[in-house]
């Protein structure tokens, strides 16, 4: 029979979803920034492997000549990436969904087991709670990964007045790529966790928006809880 | 035991109900929330640009943004926040050439007749040589200047520190006013500058650069060298100063930029 389970907190959907559309306009007008002084790309031995970005991306996106433009929205908009991220993290610590969110002792071996099934090299998969190893270590991962940005971000934006940060972050050129990567890695985490999301299906989806998620259980073996818990209730009551 | 039975036949239904209430309530939130922050987007994209004035060029509710931002962030401001320096060998030999503005479109110009014009607010002049600045003690720095548009570069500047310069012409009082404006000889490229920025040991009248006097693509014979802001603010060719309480004429901040431009 269908059972209701309670799964994602309302802050945790709330802080997700106002996270998405933030950091999209996070990385938009990051972009006319970078767009200013586009430096950075990928080379071996002086052959040039990539470079951010092409031409056409740029005409495509309508992101040439737009710092002035870019700032202003970044510098906005990056308040609501902060205090989002912050509520979660706040909400995260005090609620305890830490323990199910943070990578417990075999996560990295569970994982790689999570990786082989995924790609349907194995069938069986460790048991799980709430996230299994990959997604423990997935979105333990992008929660750093924001404050990272957030780091980053302050040591570029105010480098004198925060000089501790910059040394922090490897001085200002270390603190720039590292903030364009961190950009990188969101858009490769944007794409696998969406393959993930249409893979796992409604019901989970749902979960991140209505909260709860409906588990098959089987009679009997509910009988049995039932039983035992009944036990647990009369321990109780005696004592 | 019996009751549980009836609650076991009933209960399929109360839940299929149950489910199908809660997901049609979020989903209703949530495409209500969705709707609201695309018209709030929406909102903001098609909001009206400012009226031109100190500032221009951006949208209203973006400028309103950039200085409340400016507010909050002035409260980590301290003039002992000293920008980083760097030994003279790291200095570029060339340093780069970004903008022109007040220098290329002032075909008039005469560095031999050239003085500097502060502003009195006694509606007074005053106009000093180059050489009555280079007899003040010199300072010089190496650091890395940044460029708004994101490039950085090591250079190595030396003048006058701006508030040495300040203090040998009795200009503190007047220095007192929450901002200084510097403008180009035919005001063409002007900025201006919080106090706390012109008061910073490390801003500088510079006549100097790698040792040699400024070229006139750098600003000959003298510009401003203020490390706490972007280039955007450190002004070639300064030929008028002036002190005011409200905020001067800045190029950039017309053109949609921050104001306060501070590092």
């Amino acid at each position: 029979m269908k059972v209701i389970k309670e799964k994602h907190s309302l802050l945790m959907r709330w802080t997700h979803w106002v996270n998405f559309p933030v950091l999209i306009v996070m990385i938009w007008s990051g972009l006319f920034i970078y767009w200013a002084n586009d430096a950075y790309g990928i080379s071996i031995f002086d052959f040039s492997l990539i470079k951010f970005f092409p031409e056409w991306f740029y005409d495509y996106f309508h992101i040439s000549g737009r710092l002035a433009e870019g700032m202003a929205f970044h510098f906005l908009f990056m308040w609501f990436f902060f205090i989002n991220g912050l509520l979660y993290i706040v909400h995260t610590v005090i609620s305890g969904a830490w323990r199910a969110l943070l990578p417990n002792k075999h996560a990295f071996k569970e994982a790689w087991l999570v990786l082989l099934h995924d790609l349907h090299i194995r069938k069986a998969i460790p048991p799980q709670k709430k996230y299994n190893a990959a997604q423990r270590i997935a979105y333990t991962a992008i929660l750093f990964m924001g404050i990272g940005s957030i780091t980053t971000g302050l040591a570029i934006y105010k480098p004198v007045q925060f000089y501790w940060l910059c040394w922090l972050c490897g001085g200002y050129h270390f603190a720039r790529i590292l903030h364009f990567t961190l950009t990188i890695g969101y858009i490769f985490f944007f794409l696998i966790h969406i393959v993930q999301v249409l893979l796992a299906g409604w019901n989970n989806f749902r979960a991140v928006v209505a909260g709860f998620e409906v588990v098959e259980e089987q009679p009997q073996l509910k009988d049995d809880l039932i039983t035992t818990e009944k036990t647990e209730d009369k321990d109780e009551s005696k004592s | 035991m019996k009751a549980n039975h009836k609650k076991m036949v009933k209960a399929p239904l109360t839940i299929e109900q149950k489910i199908k209430r809660s997901t049609f309530i979020s989903f209703g939130a949530f495409a209500a929330l969705g709707t609201g922050a695309i018209a709030g987007w929406n909102w903001l994209l098609d909001a009206p640009e400012e009226t031109p004035g100190i500032t221009g060029g951006t949208r209203t509710p973006l400028r309103r943004a950039l200085n409340k931002t400016e507010i909050f962030f002035r409260n980590f401001f301290s003039s002992k926040h000293l920008v980083k320096t760097y030994p003279i060998a790291e200095a570029v030999k060339t340093p780069r050439v970004n903008s022109l503005i007040g220098i290329e479109d002032d075909e008039d110009f005469d560095v031999s007749n050239w003085k500097l014009i502060v502003k009195l607010s006694n509606k007074k002049h005053w106009q000093i040589g180059i050489e009555a600045l280079k007899e003040l003690p010199k300072t010089e720095i190496v650091y890395d200047f940044k460029c708004v548009e994101g490039w950085d570069e090591i250079q190595h500047w030396a003048g006058v520190k701006l508030s040495d310069f300040l203090a040998h012409f009795k200009l503190e009082e007047e220095a007192q006013k929450q901002y200084m404006g510097l403008e180009t000889p035919n005001g063409a490229y002007y900025v201006g500058l919080e106090r706390e920025s012109t008061l910073h040991p490390q801003t500088l009248l510079a006549y100097e650069m790698n040792g040699k006097p400024i070229s006139i693509e750098h600003g000959a014979p003298l510009r401003l060298i203020v490390p706490v802001k972007y280039g955007i603010k450190n002004l070639k060719r300064i030929g008028t100063m002036a002190f005011s309480d409200k905020r001067p004429r800045d190029y950039w901040a017309e053109q949609g930029y921050d104001y306060y431009s501070g590092l």
